[in-house]
C-alpha cells in the first residue's frame, strides 16, 4: 500500500540488501488472499533486521508492500517488540541481563559499570557506533547469572571489576583504542 | 435463548449477546467507555480496554468486562455491588490520572465521554498522581488533529480506521504506559495514508481525535470591513445541527439556518445544493458519453474527497475511473470566486469564501492546490456543523426562534436531486434522473431509485436506459468501496456507474457532524429528513434547476464545455 | 539414515541402536572396556566453551587412536552454575567447572591413567568434601527426573539416540493401539497439568479442543519461557527436542490436528537450532510428516520466533504473535480450545508439559500418578537462583517441601546467611516466608500462601535481600513488559511502582501502604489478561509478611535489608578508623576527607551511596544504616 508521501521515495540502503531480503521473502510465498501469511511477519522482519541491521521507515515500507499490508501494521508491530529497533545499533552489542537471577546476582551494578565506562546510558548506542548497551531479562543461562551477552557470545558470572577487561576484547579486535573513558 | 439473573431479575436473551447488552433489556445502564457497537453501520468495537464495564459474576474469580462477556445459562450477575463499585471509581481514577485536567479549554467539553462519566461518578479529587504520557499534538494536516495526551486507548478509531474503512492509517504504537494509538511511526498525520474520511473523530470519546477548527478564522473575516464573506451550507447540515439545540435528528432547519448564518454577518449565503446541481450536470455528461463510447467503465463519483483520497493511496491504477467533476463545495467556492465575484464586481482577494460541512475531509480538500482561483483559495475555511453551532451560540442565535428565510442568489436555488447528495445514494439517484431524461429523451415519472437508498453497505441496482441496462452500484463506507474496487480489479464487477462515499450512511454521518449517543437512529433520522426535503420540493431533478441553467448560460456554456471543464474538473494525474 | 515406516520397524530400530546407549544405561554395571565422555552442551556451558572441550577430548582421542571411547555433547545437567560439566562413562564421575584447558589433564589423567582429576571433582560447600560421582552429589540425590530424563544423558542432536531409549513409541504405540479418546482418557488420569503456570488439567483441555468440530485444529507448543530467571525449557529444548516434538504429535492426535507451532524466544539461539535440527531429522525419519507409521495420521511441526515480549507467552498474545500482530493478549471466552489460531480450535502447551506426556503414554498413568501429592501429580522441574549454594534446575515429586529443596538439594544459603523468603511464581508469583518452609509444594498450597507455582522459577532470599525492593524490581517488570491494552495494568501498575519508588527512597507515606493495597485487589481484579491480574501478587505477598520492612521505609526512612540507595546513610566509625585513607582513594566524587592517621569523616550532602568506600575499607570502619 501507498501513501501520499511516502510514495516512490528513494530507497538509500543497498540494493543488494534488499535483493537479499526479497529472495527470503519469495521462499515464502506470500499471498494477498490468503490472510494467514502474515504468520511469517515477524520472521520477515527478524530476517531483515539480520540483513540491514535495524529496520528503518523503508525497510518497513518494503515489507509492507510485500505483504500488502499498511506501513501502520507493520510499524505498530515492530514497535511492540523489544527485539526489533528502528536505529542501528552498535558493532558490538552488549546485553546486560536484568532477569530475576542475574538481578539478585548483582547485575544492576554491572550494568552501572558497563554504562560508566562506556559513557553512555543502557539503550543508547556510543557516538562512534561500535558500542550499544542494552538489558533484556533472561537468556536462560541464570546459573550462571550475572550474565551479559556481547553480540552472539554469553558471558557468566560477570563482576563489575571484569567489565573493563570484556570490553577491552572487543577493542582489540578492531585496533582500536580510546574509545573507553575509563 | 438464555435465560439469566441481572441484579436478581431474570431476563432472557439470544445466545452470544453481552452481559452489557442483556442489561440494558432490563435497564440497567452500565457504564462503558471502549465499547461501542454501530450494527447496522458494520462497527463493533470490543477490545474491552477501558474495564469501566466490569461486574461481578457469580463463581468466576475476578471481575468480567460486561461489554465482551457473553452470557450463560444461569449466569448470577451483579452490576452494583461495593467490589465492583470500588473498581470503576478506581479505574476512571487511574484513567484520569493520565489525562489532562484542561475541559475548560477542551474542544470536546461536554460532548465527551470520559468527562460526562467522571461527572456521574461524582468524581472530586485526584486521586493518583503520577507520571504522565507525554506526547506532541499532531496538527500537521489542515483538517484532522491528534492530542494523544486526552487518549485513553479505547482503540475505537483504530478498529474504525483499520476494520470499518480498511484505511489502516492507525496502529497501536509501542507498549505498556507509553503505548498510544497512532500513524505508522508515530510520524505526523499528513505523511501517513489517512484519507480524512473523519470517522475516527467520530467515534472517539475525548478529544484525543478533532477536526482542525477555523471558528476563529471565520471570526476574522467577518469582522474585516474589507472583506465580502461568502457561506455556503452542505445538505447534511440542515437535518443535523438542530440536535445541538435541542431539535431531533432529521429535523429541517433549512430556512432557519440561512436567517442564522446571515445574523452572524455574512454578507452571502449560498447553498451547497446548487453546486450539487452542477455536479449532477457535469457529471451526468461524463456518464452518458462513457456509457455511449462505452470506455472507461465504471465512471466512479467524485463528490467525496475523503473516497478520492482513498482510491489515490490505495488503488493508485484505477485512478483513471472516477468522474473528474470537482466536489459540490469546490464547485461552489469555483463559482464563488469566479462567476459570483465577477457578477458583483468583487475582487477575488477580497472575497473569502467560508463553507459549512459535515466533513472532515473538505478541510482537506479545500487547500489542495487544485482548488485554486486567481491565486485564492475558492473555499478559505470549512467549518463543520459543530462549528457552526458554536458559533450559533456564541452570537446567540438558536435556531428555534430563526424565522424561515431564503438562501441567497444566484446560488441559493436548489433541486431535491442536489439535496439528497447528503445521504448514501442520493448522488448517484440524483444523477440518474437526468442521465435517464438526456439519454432517452423521455420525462423520468417516478424518480424515486429506492432501490439505491438505505443503509446496507453495498447496494445495486439495475436501470434501462434506451435498451441498454445499466447496471450501478452504491457503496457507503470505505470498507465496501474496497470491496467493490477489489472486483474490479479482478474483473469482476459488472457496474457502469458507482457512487462511493466514504462515511457509512454518506455525509449526514460524517465527522463533522454532530455527536450524538445513538449513532444509527440518529443516522436514519437525518437521512429521513433529506428524503422529506427532496419529496417536497417543486423540481427534483438537477438539470431543471433555473439558476443553474442560467448559469450555463451566462457563464459556462455547456456542460463538459471547455469552460466548464476547466472550472468544474480536475485531473488526478 | 534413519527412516520409520511402522510401529514394528521402529522397536526393531530400537534394538540395533541400543548399544549406543547401553554403557551410559547400564552404568556400573557394564561388561568391557568401552567409555563414554558427555560434555554439556548447554547455553550455559557452551557459554564457557564447552564445544571446545569436546572437540578437544575427541581429538586426542584421534590422535591416540582410541578407539572403545568417545566424546560427545549432551543437553543441560541442570547444575550450570557449575558448568562446563563433564561426565564419564561409565565411571560416573562428575567433573565441574571445566575449561578448554583441562581438557588434555582429564584424557591424560582419566582416560588414559584411570586416575580422578580431583581438582575437577565437585566439592560440597559446607563440608568441602570432594564428591566423586554424580551420585553422591547431593543436588541430585533427592531429584527425580522424568521431564528431565534425557538431559545430560543422550546427545540431543542425534536422533537415533533418542530412538535407542524408547523415544518415538509412545506416539507409535497411541497411532496404533489406542483411540485418541483413549489418549486424552490417559491423560486424564495421569492428573498431569499444565507446567506452564496456570496448572490446567492437560486431558481436560485437549478434550476441549477434541470436542469443537473443525477441519482444521492447531497445537502450539509454548516455548516462550519469559519469566526471568527460569530456564527449564530451554534445557529441554536444548537436551530433549524429540520428547516435546513427541508429546506435540501426540496432542496432535488426541484433539485430530495435523500441524503444531513451537513459539519459542528469539532469546534461545540454541534451542532453536537443536529444535531445527530435531524436526529435520524427525521428518526425514517420518517421526513426523505424513503417515506417520503407515496409520495415516499426519503432523508436521513449524516454528515460529517470539521477539522479546514477555506478554507473548500468554496464549492469546502468542496465538496473535504467531499471526503477525501485536502480542497483546485477546479477551477470554472464547478460549483457544474453541477459537484460538485463526479462529480455529487450539491447544497451547508449555514445553515441560509436552516433553511429560510421551513418558507418561509410555509408562501408563498410573505410574505418573503414584508420584506428586493429591492435587499435583508427577514431578515438577525448578530453577533455583538466588542467594543459595547449589544454582541451577532441579526436578523433584509435587509435595517437596520448600526446605527441602533449599538445603538438602539447594545446599542452603550462600555464604551462611539466613533465609529470608524464596519467589516462586516469578512476576506473577509471591514471596514465601520463613514460616512455610515446610510447605509441601504444589499448586493449591503455594496459592494457598499467597503465592503460585509459575513456570518454576525459585529464587531465594537471604537478609542481604530487602523486600519492598525485590516487590518493586517485580512490578518494574511487569510495567515494562504489559502490552498496555487495559487501564488497571497500563496506568494502575504503573502507579502502583511509582509508590513503591517512593517508599524506596524514603518518600512513602502510610497512606500509600493501604492504596497500594486497594490498587492491588483492582488490578488483580480487573485486569483484562493474566499478567495483569497476577501482577500485583508479589506486592501484596511482601505487604502481608514483610510489613514490617514497609513501615521501615516509610516511617523510620530505614532500609533493614541496606540495599535500597537512597536510604542508606554511609558513616565511619570513628574508633575503628585507623585513617589509612584507602576510602578517600576510591570515592568518586570526594567527599571523605581526613588527614593521615586521624579518622575520616564523609559528607553526607556529596555522598551518592556507591558504596564503595565500605567495600574498600579493610578495618570494618565503615557502616551504612
Ligand atoms: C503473562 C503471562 C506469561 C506467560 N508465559 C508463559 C510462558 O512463558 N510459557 C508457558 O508455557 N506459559 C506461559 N503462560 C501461560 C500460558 O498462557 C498458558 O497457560 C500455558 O502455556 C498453557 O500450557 P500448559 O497448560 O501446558 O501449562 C503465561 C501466562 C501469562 C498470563
Ligand atoms: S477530553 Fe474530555 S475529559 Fe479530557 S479535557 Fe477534554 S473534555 Fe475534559
Ligand atoms: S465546572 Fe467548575 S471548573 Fe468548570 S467552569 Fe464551572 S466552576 Fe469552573
Ligand atoms: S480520518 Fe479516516 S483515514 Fe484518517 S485516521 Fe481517521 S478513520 Fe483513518
Ligand atoms: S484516539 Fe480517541 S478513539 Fe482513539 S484510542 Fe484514543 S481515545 Fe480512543
Ligand atoms: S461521505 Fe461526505 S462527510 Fe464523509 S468524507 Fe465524504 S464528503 Fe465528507
Ligand atoms: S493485563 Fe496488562 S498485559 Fe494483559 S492485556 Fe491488560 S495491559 Fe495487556
Ligand atoms: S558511599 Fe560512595 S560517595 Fe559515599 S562516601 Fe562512600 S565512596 Fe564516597
Ligand atoms: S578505609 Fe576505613 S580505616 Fe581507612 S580511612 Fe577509610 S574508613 Fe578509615
Ligand atoms: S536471569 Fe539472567 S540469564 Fe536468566
Ligand atoms: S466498556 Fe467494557 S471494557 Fe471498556
Ligand atoms: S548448561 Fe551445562 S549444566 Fe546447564
Amino acid at each position: 500500500m501507498t501513501c501520499n508521501n511516502c510514495n516512490g521515495k528513494n530507497k538509500l540502503l543497498p540494493p543488494e540488501s534488499y535483493g537479499q531480503l526479497d529472495t527470503y521473502i519469495e521462499t515464502l510465498h506470500i499471498s494477498r488472499d490468503n490472510p494467514r501469511c502474515k504468520d511469517t511477519l515477524i520472521q520477515t522482519l527478524h530476517k531483515a533486521q539480520g540483513i540491514f541491521g535495524y529496520l528503518p521507515e523503508e525497510v518497513q515500507l518494503h515489507i509492507a508492500d510485500r505483504y500488502a499490508i499498511s506501513h501502520a501494521e507493520v510499524s505498530g508491530v515492530i514497535s511492540f517488540y523489544n527485539f526489533f529497533t528502528t536505529t542501528p545499533r552498535g558493532e558490538v552489542q552488549i546485553n546486560v541481563c536484568m532477569g530475576t537471577a542475574c538481578y539478585v546476582n548483582g547485575a544492576e551494578k554491572v550494568l552501572q559499570e558497563f554504562q560508566r565506562v562506556l559513557g553512555i546510558k543502557s539503550g543508547e548506542v556510543t557516538t562512534d557506533g561500535k558500542f550499544s548497551l542494552e538489558s533484556l531479562r533472561c537468556v536462560g543461562a541464570c546459573g550462571l547469572a550475572p550474565v551479559v551477552t556481547i553480540n552472539e557470545k554469553v558471558y557468566g558470572k560477570v563482576q563489575p571489576a571484569k567489565v573493563q577487561e570484556i570490553l577491552e576484547n572487543y577493542l582489540v579486535e578492531s585496533g582500536e583504542e580510546e574509545t573507553v573513558n575509563a | 435463548m438464555v435465560n439469566l439473573l441481572i441484579d436478581k431479575q431474570p431476563v432472557s436473551v439470544p445466545e452470544g449477546t453481552t452481559i452489557l447488552d442483556a442489561a440494558k433489556k432490563l435497564n440497567v445502564r452500565i457504564p462503558s467507555l471502549c465499547y461501542l457497537n454501530l450494527e447496522e453501520l458494520n462497527m463493533v468495537n470490543k477490545v474491552a480496554s477501558c474495564r469501566i464495564c466490569v461486574v461481578e459474576v457469580e463463581g468466576r474469580r475476578n471481575l468480567a468486562p460486561s461489554c465482551a462477556t457473553p452470557v450463560s445459562e444461569g449466569m448470577k450477575i451483579t452490576t452494583n455491588s461495593r467490589r465492583v463499585l470500588f473498581a470503576r471509581r478506581r479505574l476512571l481514577q487511574l484513567i484520569l490520572s493520565n489525562h489532562p485536567f484542561n475541559c475548560l479549554i477542551c474542544a470536546k467539553s461536554t460532548d465527551c465521554e470520559l468527562q460526562r462519566l467522571a461527572w456521574e461518578f461524582g468524581i472530586n479529587t485526584q486521586r493518583y498522581e503520577g507520571e504522565r504520557s507525554s506526547h506532541a499534538i499532531d496538527k500537521s494536516s489542515s483538517a484532522l488533529k491528534r492530542d494523544p495526551e486526552k487518549c485513553i486507548m479505547c482503540r475505537r478509531c483504530e478498529t474504525m480506521c483499520n476494520e470499518v474503512q480498511t484505511v489502516h492509517a492507525l496502529t497501536a504504537f509501542g507498549r505498556g504506559f507509553d503505548a498510544i494509538v497512532a500513524p505508522a511511526e508515530m510520524k505526523p498525520l499528513v505523511e501517513s495514508n489517512c484519507v480524512y474520511c473523519g470517522q475516527c473523530v467520530s467515534v472517539c470519546p475525548t478529544a484525543a481525535l478533532t477536526g482542525v477548527g477555523y471558528i476563529q478564522d471565520t471570526w476574522a473575516a467577518i469582522f474585516n470591513p474589507a472583506k465580502k464573506v461568502v457561506v455556503q451550507v452542505a445538505p447534511a447540515v440542515r437535518v443535523a445541527i438542530g440536535e445541538e439545540f435541542g431539535m431531533p435528528a432529521g429535523q429541517i432547519v433549512t430556512g432557519q439556518l440561512a436567517a442564522g448564518l446571515r445574523r452572524m454577518g455574512f454578507d452571502a449565503v449560498f447553498d451547497t445544493t446548487f453546486g450539487a446541481d452542477l455536479t449532477v450536470m457535469e457529471e451526468a455528461h461524463e456518464i452518458i458519453e462513457r456509457i455511449t463510447k462505452n470506455e472507461k467503465l465504471p465512471i466512479l463519483t467524485s463528490c467525496c474527497p475523503g473516497w478520492i483520497n482513498f482510491i489515490k493511496y490505495h488503488f493508485p491504477k484505477l485512478m483513471y475511473m472516477p468522474s473528474s467533476c470537482k466536489s459540490p463545495q469546490q464547485m461552489t467556492g469555483t463559482m464563488i470566486k469566479t462567476f459570483y465575484a465577477q457578477k458583483m464586481g468583487y475582487k477575488v482577494e477580497d472575497v473569502v469564501s467560508i463553507s459549512v460541512m459535515p466533513c472532515i475531509a473538505k478541510k482537506y480538500e479545500a487547500g489542495l492546490p487544485d482548488h485554486q482561483s486567481n491565486g485564492t483559495y475558492d473555499v478559505d475555511f470549512v467549518i463543520t456543523t459543530r462549528e457552526l453551532a458554536k458559533m450559533l451560540k456564541e452570537v446567540g442565535v438558536d435556531l428555534r426562534y430563526m424565522p424561515n428565510e431564503e438562501f441567497d442568489n444566484p446560488m441559493g436555488e436548489s433541486t431535491g436531486a442536489g439535496v439528497i447528495f447528503g445521504a448514501t445514494g442520493g448522488v448517484l439517484e440524483a444523477a440518474l434522473r437526468t442521465v435517464y431524461e438526456e439519454m432517452t429523451g423521455q420525462i423520468l415519472e417516478n424518480v424515486d431509485f429506492t432501490a439505491v437508498r438505505g443503509l446496507e453497505g453495498v447496494r445495486e441496482a439495475s436501470v434501462d436506459v434506451n435498451g441498454r441496462t445499466v447496471n450501478v452500484a452504491v457503496a457507503s463506507g470505505l470498507g465496501n468501496a474496497r470491496k467493490i474496487l477489489e472486483k474490479i480489479e479482478r474483473g469482476t464487477s459488472k457496474y457502469d456507474v458507482i457512487e462511493i462515499m466514504a462515511c457509512p450512511g454518506g455525509c449526514v454521518n460524517g465527522g463533522g457532524q454532530p455527536y450524538c449517543a445513538d449513532r444509527v437512529e440518529t443516522v436514519k433520522q437525518r437521512i429521513a429528513g433529506l428524503y422529506e426535503i427532496d419529496r417536497g420540493q417543486e423540481v427534483r431533478k438537477s438539470h431543471k434547476n433555473i439558476s443553474v441553467i442560467k448559469l450555463y448560460e451566462e457563464f459556462l456554456g455547456k456542460p463538459g464545455g471547455h469552460k466548464a471543464h476547466e472550472l468544474l474538473h480536475v485531473s488526478y494525474t | 539414515m534413519l527412516k520409520i515406516e511402522s510401529y514394528p520397524q521402529l522397536l526393531e530400530t530400537q534394538e540395533q541402536l541400543k548399544p549406543k546407549l547401553a554403557i551410559r544405561l547400564n552404568g556400573h554395571q557394564a561388561e568391557g572396556t568401552e567409555r563414554m565422555i558427555l560434555v554439556c552442551g548447554g547455553t550455559g556451558c557452551q557459554a564457557s566453551d564447552s564445544q571446545k572441550i569436546v572437540s578437544q577430548l575427541n581429538g586426542l582421542i584421534a590422535q591416540n587412536n582410541l578407539k572403545d571411547i568417545r566424546a560427545s555433547i549432551t543437553g543441560c545437567f541442570g547444575f550450570c552454575e557449575k558448568g562446563p560439566i563433564v561426565k564419564i562413562f561409565p565411571d560416573d564421575v562428575f567433573y565441574v567447572e571445566v575449561k578448554p584447558a583441562d581438557a588434555t589433564e582429564i584424557f591424560e589423567k582419566h582416560i588414559l591413567g584411570n586416575e580422578k582429576v580431583t581438582r575437577l571433582l565437585y566439592e560440597e560447600p559446607i563440608s568441602k568434601q570432594k564428591m566423586e560421582t554424580q551420585h553422591d552429589i547431593p543436588f541430585y540425590k533427592r531429584q527425580q527426573r522424568i521431564a528431565l530424563r534425557n538431559c545430560g544423558l543422550i546427545n540431543p542432536e542425534d536422533i537415533e539416540e533418542y530412538v535407542a531409549i524408547g523415544g518415538y513409541q509412545a506416539l507409535a504405540k497411541a497411532l496404533t493401539t489406542m483411540t485418541p479418546v483413549q489418549v486424552i482418557d490417559e491423560m486424564k488420569r495421569s492428573g498431569l497439568r499444565g507446567r506452564g503456570g496456570a496448572g490446567f488439567s492437560t486431558g481436560k483441555k485437549w478434550e476441549f479442543a477434541r470436542h469443537y468440530e473443525s477441519p482444521e485444529k492447531f497445537v502450539i507448543c509454548n516455548a516462550d519461557e519469559g519469566d526471568p530467571g527460569a530456564f527449564m525449557d530451554r534445557s529441554v529444548m536444548e537436551g530433549d527436542s524429540h520428547s516435546v516434538i513427541e508429546g506435540m504429535a501426540l496432542a496432535g492426535y488426541a484433539i485430530g490436528s495435523s500441524q503444531g507451532y513451537v513459539y519459542i524466544r528469539a532469546e534461545y539461539p540454541l534451542a532453536v537450532r537443536r529444535l531445527q535440527n530435531a524436526l529435520k531429522q524427525a521428518r526425514e525419519g517420518g517421526l513426523i510428516g505424513n503417515n506417520i507409521f503407515g496409520t495415516g495420521f499426519n503432523f508436521d511441526v513449524d516454528i515460529r520466533l517470539g521477539a522479546g515480549a514477555f506478554v507473548c507467552g500468554e496464549e492469546t498474545a502468542l496465538i496473535h504473535s504467531i499471526q503477525g500482530e501485536r502480542g497483546e493478549p485477546g479477551t477470554k471466552p472464547p478460549f483457544p480450545a474453541q477459537s484460538g489460531l485463526w479462529g480455529k480450535p487450539t491447544i497451547v502447551n508449555n514445553v515441560e508439559t509436552l516433553a511429560n506426556v510421551p513418558i507418561i503414554l509410555t509408562k501408563g498413568a498410573d505410574w505418573y500418578n503414584a508420584i506428586g501429592t493429591a492435587t499435583s501429580k508427577g514431578t515438577k522441574v525448578f530453577a533455583l537462583a538466588g542467594k543459595i549454594n547449589n544454582v541451577g534446575l532441579v526436578e523433584v515429586p509435587m509435595g517437596t517441601t520448600l526446605r527441602e529443596i533449599i538445603y538438602e538439594i539447594g545446599g542452603g544459603i550462600r555464604g551462611g546467611g539466613e533465609f529470608k523468603a524464596a519467589q516462586t511464581g516469578g512476576p506473577s508469583g509471591g514471596c514465601i516466608p520463613k514460616q512455610f518452609l515446610d510447605t509441601p509444594i504444589d499448586y493449591e498450597s503455594l496459592a494457598s500462601i499467597g503465592s503460585m507455582m509459575g513456570s518454576g522459577g525459585m529464587i531465594v532470599m537471604s537478609e542481604q535481600d530487602c523486600m519492598v525492593n525485590i516487590a518493586k524490581f517485580y512490578l518494574e517488570f511487569t510495567v515494562e513488559e504489559s502490552c498496555g491494552r487495559c487501564t488497571p495494568c497500563r496506568i494502575g501498575n504503573k502507579r502502583m511502582l511509582e509508590m513503591l519508588t517512593a517508599i524506596t527512597e524514603g518518600r512513602g507515606t502510610e497512606e500509600d501502604l493501604i492504596e497500594l493495597r486497594n490498587l492491588a485487589e483492582v488490578i488483580g481484579d480487573t485486569s483484562l489478561c493474566g499478567l495483569g491480574q497476577t501482577a500485583p501478587n508479589p506486592v501484596l505477598s511482601t505487604l502481608k509478611y514483610f510489613m514490617d520492612e514497609y513501615k521501615a521505609h516509610v516511617i523510620d526512612h530505614r532500609c533493614p535489608a541496606g540495599v535500597c540507595q537512597k536510604l542508606l546513610r554511609y558513616q565511619i566509625i570513628i574508633e575503628k578508623c585507623i585513617g589509612c585513607t584507602a576510602c578517600v582513594r576510591v570515592c568518586p566524587v570526594g567527599c571523605i576527607s581526613g588527614s593521615v592517621k586521624k579518622p575520616h569523616t564523609i559528607d553526607q550532602t556529596k555522598c551518592i551511596k556507591c558504596g564503595a568506600c565500605m567495600t574498600k575499607c579493610k578495618f570494618k570502619a565503615i557502616i551504612n544504616n
